[in-house]
């Protein structure tokens, strides 16, 4: 694998049965880059985002993390509870649907906090200070602290949702559509706000999304996918401006301008 | 008695019990399956606890059975009956003479020995089973020492209460590793485990588990650096022997609000009646 890149998979494939879902993916994420995957619906992408991340095993191929220490592991030999630890503290992991991720029935405050809890912080009131600190970076009102997030609205979920991954300042997020289902103003909101946590915190961000507006807005560098297999990859301007597979000149010319 | 094995329990099952308990005390707090079989009373009224004190209950053994720290309920009295016929058991309501103690959801006032052991009835064995219903991810919690599900529930309590609201079952960690239910003693118990010089045996039997704290085990409430774990007890002394520090039962006297605290610990309070009877002669 190349020096220095964060996490790398190499010539992964998986199959559903008779379906190949991937092909042969390889993928390479530098610490601090937004990577964005984009392709259609059914092309792989979230698949490869849950591969990448442990949560499901390839047929063929391995994935690399690179440590802070800079040692090497291969995340699916990684023992459980090394991979549980990595997950808890150097990655975090934002869902399209905030309610898969949050536990609606626990407080704004407690959500927030249950990462650090599960690191081990036990003192109540730094916990609590940090809840704070966390609802404000993510604009929703600290007074909402201890509300349940069912009386939250689904921007606000998915901002709830961002500060309790942050909060334990991971070297890594995954990211699958986290605009996807909101209204156009708070997407736009949302992302900017995504972009702003991201660079001043440094995290490397892995996003999948099906809209090119948002890799244009959030990500250093794309990957297109189709039918299982990297069709095109490069800097997201370049591959945008000038799409060289059929494809993704289909991708680009598809969207709309206002 | 004619017909039945000694301590009602064939010798086969009880060696299946005696190896889970031997498991449970190499691996303090963790939950061993066992075979639990059907006795003679009804699931809740101590049939895990029965079946551990059938399988170290020897001919020399001196049983004495507690039931909300009393010797003279309806449960503690049946179970010490059930062991003199079926045991030929001595039987005794006095702790310090006890070398086996089942007790339902009380530890007694008196410090217990190294040569004592203390069976309790476990209801429910599972201390994350209100947060996390699977049983299957409960135990992967267990495996990978994953416990900030129970410490947000503490937190919650916190935030929403001022305090945590635990009142019994309080939650414990054993030696820094297993989280425990210690089965429905009043948290004002949960710091006589920690430490304690006798073997303390726990016995689910509806939900089939053996767990142990060998002696002398580090046992830890859960709590925050900022909230520590506190004992609570009625702020009243004894009725009847007037004791400060023992646990407390409030009992209705009349239908005009007339009220008297009483230690739940009955033994206890006997004792401490007669020896302030002994001293006043």
């Amino acid at each position: 694998m190349s020096q220095g890149t964060l996490l790398s998979a190499r010539r992964v494939s998986l199959a559903f049965g008779t379906i190949h879902a991937l092909r042969e993916v390889e993928l390479d994420l530098w610490p601090g880059e937004v990577l964005a995957i984009v392709g259609e619906s059914g092309s792989g992408k979230t698949t490869l985002l849950n591969l990448v991340s442990g949560r499901l095993r390839p047929d063929a191929g391995a994935v690399w993390y690179r440590d802070p220490d800079g040692a090497l592991h291969d995340v699916h030999a990684m023992p459980d509870p090394a991979l549980r630890r990595l997950h808890r503290s150097d990655w975090g992991f934002v869902d399209q649907n905030p309610r898969e991720n949050l536990r609606m029935g626990v407080t704004a405050g407690g959500n927030v906090g249950e990462r650090l809890m599960a690191q081990g912080a036990r003192h109540y009131g730094s916990i609590r200070e940090a809840a704070i600190d966390w609802l404000e970076q993510v604009e929703i009102d600290p007074d909402r602290i201890d509300d349940f997030p069912r009386t939250f609205s689904g921007g606000m979920l998915q901002r709830l949702q961002i500060a309790r991954t942050l909060v334990t300042h991971p070297r890594l997020v995954f990211m699958d559509e986290p605009t996807g289902g909101l209204d156009v103003s708070v997407q736009a909101r949302l992302l900017d706000l995504i972009r702003t946590l991201v660079a001043r915190l440094d995290i490397a961000v892995m996003l999948v999304t099906h809209d090119v507006a948002v890799a244009r807005l959030l990500a250093h560098r794309i990957v297109v996918m189709q039918g299982g297999r990297v069709v095109e990859t490069g800097l997201t301007d370049q591959v945008l401006d000038d799409p060289q597979h059929a494809y993704t000149q289909l991708l680009v010319s598809s969207v709309l301008h206002a | 008695m004619k017909g039945y094995n000694f301590g009602y329990l064939d010798e086969q099952t009880k060696r299946m019990i005696r190896r889970a308990i031997l498991k449970a005390v190499a691996i303090p707090g963790h939950q061993i399956p066992f075979g639990s079989r059907e006795m003679p009373l009804p699931y809740g009224w101590g049939t895990g606890g029965i079946q551990v004190t059938a399988s170290v209950l020897g001919p020399d053994d001196t049983l004495k059975v507690i039931d909300q720290g009393a010797d003279d309920t309806t449960n503690a009295v049946s179970i010490r009956r059930f062991f003199a016929r079926t045991a030929g058991v001595r039987t005794t309501t006095h702790t310090e003479e006890a070398s086996v103690i089942q007790t339902r959801h009380r530890i007694p006032e008196r410090k217990l020995r190294e040569d004592q052991i203390l069976v309790y009835q476990v209801p429910q064995p599972e201390p994350l089973s209100r947060l996390e219903p699977s049983r299957a991810e409960t135990k992967r919690l267990h495996a990978l020492a994953d416990y900030g599900l129970m410490q947000v529930k503490l937190y919650e309590d916190i935030a929403r209460l001022g305090q945590v609201s635990i009142s019994y079952d309080y939650p414990v960690m054993v030696n820094g590793r297993y989280l425990m239910s210690p089965s429905p003693i009043p948290a004002f118990d949960n710091p006589k485990m920690h430490g304690m010089p006798a073997l303390q045996l726990f016995g689910a039997g509806r939900e089939k588990r053996i767990y142990a704290i060998p002696p002398y085990t580090d046992v830890r409430s859960l709590d925050f650096d900022d909230h520590p774990f506190r004992a609570t007890r009625a702020p009243h002394a004894c009725g009847l022997c007037g004791a400060t520090d023992s646990y407390l039962d409030e009992v209705v006297t009349d239908d005009r609000g007339g009220r008297l605290f009483v230690c739940s610990d009955t033994d206890y309070c006997a004792s401490r009646r007669d020896t302030a009877q002994v001293a006043a002669q």
